[in-house]
């Protein structure tokens, strides 16, 4: 896949700060002491809410923590350095769609607490996930990042020199 | 063509290296910014905790319940007597099948699940037969005595818990005392204030324990709270705001009527013992918390609460003054008691310390205000020069914003006056089912239930407990005789400003309620009053 200058410098852009965003959040919850996602899944709304509070309750809590906390990070890891973008963006999705499921922004369910902007269906994580999405299909780690010294693409000088 | 490989080949391999390793600037960068922003959090967070040196205690390590166990008699086996045979370790079959039928696990659970507190509960006394059957239910050795002056003078009886209706706490435990047994009474200590006296005497004489049944001297988070008025966290509180809300026929004492009730079933002439003979009346019966004849309103059946969540925390004492106002503004069902009421107690030379200059702070007033017709939830609020105590099973301070002890911290962004400084959570996220709005009026105010070790304990079974180790250890109980005499007074002194619509006061020395010439307050106290203007006339 060929990108334009402009589509190139965007789609890397998104990448980069869509990665930022998940390493942060990523890192702040496993360097913060006693951080717990208990309070967002024990209050969970909508249909799948038994499910969250589930993985809310006292057994699974620890599980859930550290799962949350370390797949941002390894999300946000592949989608700033450019490798396995796709894997990672595919796992940026599942984590958003639980997020975003948890507490969905539908009429008749009240909010978990206070947002800072008015959503009706769509909310900030549901654009991320179609971002991720965008990221999945259009990659760009093999012209900037880490895929550049794995990925071997026809006319590279690799092949030339098999060629020759 | 050799040499221009050459000369590109390096170019070409440090832009591939650049592109490849864009990523990791962005790495660094963003570690770094983690980093420091939770390094900065952390270090205002340990400067806060640093200075203000709150330190969570641990409750005492649970005490020595072994030997024979401990004979105990009920007296008033109602819906609070059995609430506290069931912390006891006797549930009635009703109760477990009740609990069954609305699939309520976690509960029955908890009940199964709860300490062997080593006792037989081996009497009950209740005018209602069907409330003394629960209790023979519920323990197979458990007899029927048709009198109260039987039960606390049986050899086979060491102890008595008391869960009469209020104005058959004080001669119950007087009587128990008198007979050498321990006593556990429920709250309000007594109806009126000749009682008070002749209790505190009969408690002091006696050789047995005795303990006023404000469970929640056991919260978790209350002891914590007195270290934070120890360390003068707050500064001079000078205003003190507890309050109920309730909205519910429950939550204003409109209980259901038993079917069986009738003057067969019930010992009604016993039922009324010093109250105003009035003929069979399944109401007064049932919801006698509406009548002064037999109940304390606003007063003494909840501002007890309040006042004595507050004095286990500050022991502030007896007020000098209470101003109350108040009236029947949302159950004009033909109760005399109010149902949304005021009480200011002024507390003229109570200091919990300054950090101000010597000598510009000093006195509190304690405000109380109910209603039974809205159940917004409104918290308890100790104020303080320096910082806001919200008290209830969880704790949290906000720095006062014009705070002299913490200006420094304020003004360097350290301590946020919006934020808490310090909150205290002993259930660490635990979430907790609470059925009907009046539980959750009480969970919240931490007056149902505490934790230890993280789990949820039912305060009433702690509160039993101590007084139980009490018993067999002579360990100290936590509202004994003096909070009771306090809590009892000031509530009566507030039942009598409401009735006199006058401000009461409190001679420390003579330590009586002060009457103008003539009056008798304790007559006052007891009448029937709907109009406090009434009494002026």
């Amino acid at each position: 896949m060929t990108y334009s200058k402009p589509q190139r410098f965007f789609l890397t852009a998104l990448r980069l700060f869509a990665g930022w965003h998940f390493l942060f959040e990523g890192l702040i919850k496993l360097l913060t002491p006693g951080w717990t996602a208990q309070g967002y899944l024990m209050t969970a709304q909508g249909p799948f809410a038994f499910f969250f509070k589930w993985l809310g309750s006292d057994s699974l809590i620890n599980i859930s923590d550290t799962l949350t906390a370390v797949a941002l990070v390894l999300v946000g890891f592949t989608l700033v350095l450019g490798i396995w973008e796709k894997a990672g963006a595919f796992a940026g999705i599942a984590m958003l769609a639980f997020f975003y499921l948890a507490h969905p922004p539908w009429p008749g369910l009240s909010a978990a607490g206070p947002a800072e902007g008015n959503y009706f269906i769509v909310n900030k994580n549901l654009v991320e996930l179609a971002a991720l999405g965008v990221l999945a299909y259009f990659p760009t780690g093999h012209l900037l990042g880490l895929e550049v010294f794995f990925k071997q693409r026809p006319g590279t000088p690799a092949q030339n020199k098999a060629h020759g | 063509m050799d040499k221009q490989q050459q000369d590109s080949g390096a170019p070409q391999s440090r832009r591939k290296a650049l592109k490849g390793l864009i990523g990791l600037p962005f790495i660094g960068g963003i570690a770094a910014g983690a980093y420091a922003e939770i390094r900065k959090k952390q270090l205002e967070k340990s400067k806060i905790l640093t200075e203000l040196n709150i330190k969570a205690e641990r409750p005492e390590v649970a005490s020595d319940l072994s030997g024979d166990p401990i004979r105990i008699g009920i007296v008033g086996n109602g819906g609070r007597g059995q609430h506290l045979i069931r912390v006891l370790g006797f549930a009635t079959p009703a109760w477990v099948e009740a609990m069954t039928a609305q699939g309520n696990t976690g509960v029955l659970e908890a009940y199964y699940g709860q300490e062997n507190l080593n006792v037989r509960l081996t009497g009950v006394c209740d005018v209602f037969e069907v409330n003394a059957e629960l209790a023979q239910a519920a323990s197979p050795d458990c007899k029927r005595y048709r009198h109260y002056e039987e039960l606390v003078n049986s050899p086979d009886i060491d102890a008595v818990v008391i869960a009469t209706p209020d104005h058959w706490h004080a001669p119950v435990a007087i009587a128990a005392l008198e007979a050498g047994k321990h006593v556990y009474v429920e709250k309000p200590m007594t109806h009126n204030i000749n009682e008070t006296y002749a209790l505190r005497e009969a408690a002091r004489s006696a050789k047995a324990v005795f303990q006023v049944g404000h469970q929640h001297r056991q919260t978790q988070s209350f002891i914590t709270a007195k270290d934070i008025i120890r360390k003068k966290v707050l500064g001079h509180v000078s205003l003190v705001q507890a309050n109920t809300n309730r909205n519910s026929d429950n939550g204003a004492w409109q209980y259901p009527i038993h079917e069986k009730a009738s003057p067969q079933t019930i010992d009604w002439d016993l039922f009324l013992g010093n109250a105003p003979r009035v003929p069979f009346n399944k109401e007064h019966f049932f919801r006698w918390r509406k009548w002064w004849a037999y109940g304390s309103g606003l007063s003494g059946d909840l501002m007890t609460h309040d006042y004595d969540r507050v004095n286990c925390i500050l022991e502030m004492g007896m007020p000098r003054y209470v101003t109350a106002s108040g009236g029947i503004y949302t159950h004009r069902d033909g109760r005399d008691v109010p149902d949304v009421f005021q009480a200011v107690m002024e507390y003229p030379d109570f200091s919990t310390g300054s950090s101000r200059a010597t000598g510009l702070e000093k006195g509190m007033t304690f405000m109380y205000s109910a209603t039974l017709g809205n159940q917004y939830w409104r918290e308890t609020l100790l104020m303080g020069h320096d910082g806001t105590l919200e008290l209830g099973n969880q704790l949290r301070v906000y720095a006062d914003a014009d705070s002299s002890r913490y200006a420094q911290l304020i003004e360097s962004g350290v301590m946020d006056p919006s934020v808490p400084i310090y909150t205290y959570d002993p259930a660490s996220g635990n979430a907790d089912g609470v059925t009907s709005a009046t539980s959750k009026y009480f969970a919240q105010k931490g007056l149902l239930w505490t934790y230890r070790d993280g789990k949820r304990v039912d305060s009433a079974m702690l509160h039993l407990r101590e007084w139980l180790s009490a018993i067999r250890n002579d360990t100290p109980v936590s509202c004994g005789i003096d909070a009771g005499f306090e809590e009892a007074m000031s509530a009566h002194m507030a039942g009598l400003s409401w009735k006199l619509g006058r401000r009461m006061e409190w001679d420390p020395a003579a330590e009586q309620i002060i009457a103008q010439p003539g009056e008798d307050l304790n007559a006052v106290l007891l009448a029937s009053g709907t109009n406090p203007m009434a009494w002026q006339g």
